[in-house]
């Protein structure tokens, strides 16, 4: 079982911060299959929030596909985002730690460190998409 | 559409003043409604009027399909927890919750032990010696007794620190989450609005400035930045609620009919709160400088 926070400074909207938590949860491993979400109620208690956005949270994630209701059981997760990259991500892990040990060792901070991952990510991104059909094609 | 609560061109009068007045509203069932005002707006005029603690000047309000003035088969549907949360302060919590027994035709007493052994509130003091908190979660308990189908709150944590305010929202959330209860409440916390409800009614004046569902509210309106305006019509623009220019910028809130293409305006998304201010400070200031004689 997950428990939701909320960042209440953020501009997301709530019920697409708690999408993107299940999501998050999916994508790491936190949530596998056959696993239940919180109850509409206990999380609408707990964070003295609206059921109603509970309910259409849930309902963006059943029209894709990750979760299903069981009329009076409670939500369960019926596909995951972890997919085949999970058993390499302890590598990767691994390897980041130590080239961020690396980055504060010349003096980046997380700040420095945070951007120049996005502007390196954008960029890759971008030399990436032309080239992938003819890379695929070798 | 089911509807829980509505009023049809409702007015109240004290003397000569208007408290409420051409009040036209629909509040579907399963929603909770914010009631929002500044002081002297008329919301508690309008709470009253919908638990029947006041008549009517004109037009009706019902609840359910039915009026609620002197009529009890229409009040056993209804919930009220009056502001500064009154109850009878020699009583203990437990005399409260039997008493509520004798005077109510449908009575859930073990809900409302339940949820007291709950939170802790001990049965047998006086209600008058516990703190804020306790009691606003004892009159809560009790108003959730009745087993309401419409759930009326006026200004319910206005009093209460912000852990004692938390703790009654977790609970009133829990609770119609598991009732599906239609809940009005009215509030000058904006922040906890925004979290809680779903639709919302903005009362200035003693005129409904705006009522909607908030995603409905939200997706409406938009905040404009450019050059200064005049006045002419804006592309994809229903409505200016309010302006603020400076000597070559203007700022707009609008309501939109449709997207805004005009490349000289930068268009940014509202937030709830944004739309809630811009509908209240849409005050008559040129009247106000008339009446002190200083130039506006």
């Amino acid at each position: 079982m997950i428990e939701f926070v909320l960042d209440s400074r953020s501009k997301v909207n709530t019920y697409l911060q708690l999408v993107q938590q299940v999501k998050q949860a999916l994508r790491v491993g936190l949530l596998a299959p056959g696993d239940q979400l919180p109850k509409v109620r206990d999380v609408a208690q707990s964070l003295a929030i609206n059921p109603n956005t509970v309910l259409k949270a849930y309902r963006e994630l059943e029209i894709e596909g990750l979760v299903a209701g069981r009329p009076g059981v409670g939500t369960f997760v019926e596909r995951s985002l972890a997919g085949a990259s999970l058993p390499n991500q302890a590598e990767l892990r691994e390897d980041l730690v130590a080239w961020l040990h690396r980055a504060q060792a010349a003096g980046l901070t997380p700040e420095d460190v945070i951007a120049l991952v996005e502007t390196t990510l954008r960029a890759a991104l971008a030399d990436d998409t032309p080239h992938k059909e003819p890379a695929r094609a070798e | 559409m089911d509807v829980a609560l509505e009023a049809d061109q409702l007015g109240k009068r004290y003397g000569s003043t208007w408290a409420l007045r051409d009040c036209s509203l629909q509040l579907p069932t399963g929603r909770i409604a914010a009631l929002v005002g500044p002081n002297g707006a008329g919301k508690s005029t309008l709470l009253h009027l919908a638990v029947g603690l006041l008549r009517p000047n004109a037009g009706t309000v019902r609840v359910f399909g039915e009026s609620p003035y002197d009529n009890t088969k229409a009040l056993a549907d209804i919930g009220f927890v009056a502001q500064d949360t009154p109850l009878y302060r020699d009583f203990s919590a437990a005399e409260l919750v039997t008493a509520g027994g004798k005077l109510n035709r449908r009575w859930d007493a073990a809900l409302a032990r339940n949820r007291l052994a709950q939170l802790g509130i001990p049965p047998d003091r006086p209600v008058g010696k516990l703190s804020g908190g306790q009691r606003a979660q004892v009159a809560l308990a009790l108003a959730l007794a009745k087993r309401p189908r419409l759930l009326l709150l006026d200004e319910p944590v206005a009093s209460l620190d912000p852990l004692a305010r938390r703790e009654f929202l977790q609970s009133l959330m829990g609770s119609v989450a598991d009732a599906g209860t239609t809940v009005l409440l009215s509030s000058h916390l904006l922040a906890d609005l925004e979290r809680v409800c779903d639709y919302l009614i903005v009362l200035h004046a003693a005129r409904v400035q705006l009522a909607g569902a908030a995603d409905d509210l939200v997706a409406g309106h938009r905040q404009l930045v450019g050059p200064r305006h005049d006045g002419a019509p804006i592309g994809g623009v229903a409505a200016v609620v309010r302006a603020s220019h400076t000597d070559r910028q203007s700022t707009l809130l609008v309501r939109t009919d449709g997207p805004i293409n005009d490349p000289s305006w930068t268009v940014r998304d509202v937030g709830l709160e944004d739309v809630i201010l811009a509908y209240l400070a849409d005050g008559d200031a040129a009247a106000s400088h008339n009446e002190w004689g200083v130039p506006a």
